[in-house]
């Protein structure tokens, strides 16, 4: 965790968060700590990724609190994985699913969600990931 | 025996005749600017004389779902009927501050960017109602975009058809092979929806992907 020091610098920290923190929560659970904790100008990391049904749910949720929080303009997401993205060929998703089934999720990539008044945009393509922060 | 075998042909004219009167609906999806009115709007005006939206440089210029039902393409003799679904661009964020650089007022901007979120809202619900989609993106445009990546894997998960379109090949930044290469799954169709460049490759394409709707 990168925390306080950085955090008093520029007025953010950067939390981790492990799989196991979300893995017994449901889907509005997982939206409500993941938006809780960006809420509180954090740059979060997430240990795996989340569903489809749940990304396009934590875009719903953010896009229904922009105008009803203060200064809250929405968020900044990508992830990264190890896997690519969600294609490949059927051989390699039969074994990819069965191995994110044995663990409880996809934990070979990470997903990375910042408020947008701080991350400025996320810069990203297969090899590598940016992070542009406000200036 | 005999019987039989005229039967089924009878089955199949029927089936063929329900498929091909069918209103497929066809969403157009993808982030703000991208051009999705742009294409919709170059459809319904080839095959009704009518179009289905306005276009603007501005981002978020369509900010709630618009029709056009029994839009009839015939294209090289083939037919078919869709209700045309153009959705308002997918984001992570909306600040209205943005719409302040295209000149537009503060109040007005505020107004856009409340619609907007809803607009985005409104799409993401419409997901579920979809028979085919056509993801349209701005082929200038980094496509490793997560708005794409969630857009696209949700309708994988929905199972339901899609067609990448890399729209604006007109211009020179434009980079159909980076889509090809983020997205190799799907077919990829580079246009450009401003000029009509390409169509008929996209229309192909349209035919294909209906048939598995």
């Amino acid at each position: 965790m990168v925390k306080k020091k950085l955090g008093k610098m520029k007025g953010f920290s950067i939390q981790f968060l492990p799989y196991s923190e979300i893995r017994g929560l449901d889907i509005s659970g997982r939206i409500k700590k993941i938006l809780n904790i960006v809420l509180g100008n954090n740059i979060l990391i997430i240990q795996g990724r989340l569903e489809a049904e749940e990304e396009t749910r934590l875009i719903e949720d953010t896009m229904a609190m922009i105008g009803h929080v203060k200064d809250f303009k929405g968020i900044e997401l990508a992830v990264i994985s190890g896997n690519g993205n969600r294609s490949g060929g059927i051989l390699y998703r039969i074994k990819r699913n069965i191995a994110n089934t044995l663990v409880g999720g996809d934990l070979g990539a990470v997903t990375i969600v910042g408020p947008a008044t701080i991350v400025k945009e996320i810069k990203k393509n297969p090899r590598k990931i940016e992070l542009l922060l406000a200036g | 025996m005999v019987v039989k075998i005229f039967t089924n042909f009878l089955k199949k004219i029927f089936f063929n005749l329900f498929r091909n009167n069918r209103e497929i609906k066809l969403g157009f999806y993808g982030p703000p600017n991208a051009g999705k009115t742009s294409l919709a709007n170059r459809i319904c005006k080839d095959f009704t004389g009518e179009e289905i939206g306005s276009v603007s440089k501005i981002p978020h210029e369509t900010r709630t779902v618009q029709f056009k039902e029994k839009v009839e393409i015939d294209y090289k003799g083939r037919k078919m009927v869709f209700k045309m679904v153009d959705t308002p661009g997918i984001a992570t964020k909306i600040d209205y501050e943005d719409f302040l650089r295209y000149k537009v007022k503060k109040k007005e901007a505020k107004n856009r960017a409340k619609e907007a979120t809803q607009g985005v809202i409104e799409s993401i619900k419409w997901l579920d109602d979809m028979d085919m989609v056509v993801i349209v993106l701005d082929a200038t445009e980094n496509p490793y975009n997560q708005v794409n990546i969630t857009i696209i894997g949700n309708l994988a998960a929905r199972k339901i058809p899609v067609l990448i379109i890399a729209n604006k090949i007109d211009l020179r930044r434009a980079d159909i092979k980076k889509i090809e290469a983020a997205f190799p799954e799907y077919d990829v169709v580079g246009i450009s929806a401003k000029y009509g460049k390409n169509l008929e490759e996209f229309y192909e394409s349209i035919f294909k992907l209906a048939k598995k709707a």
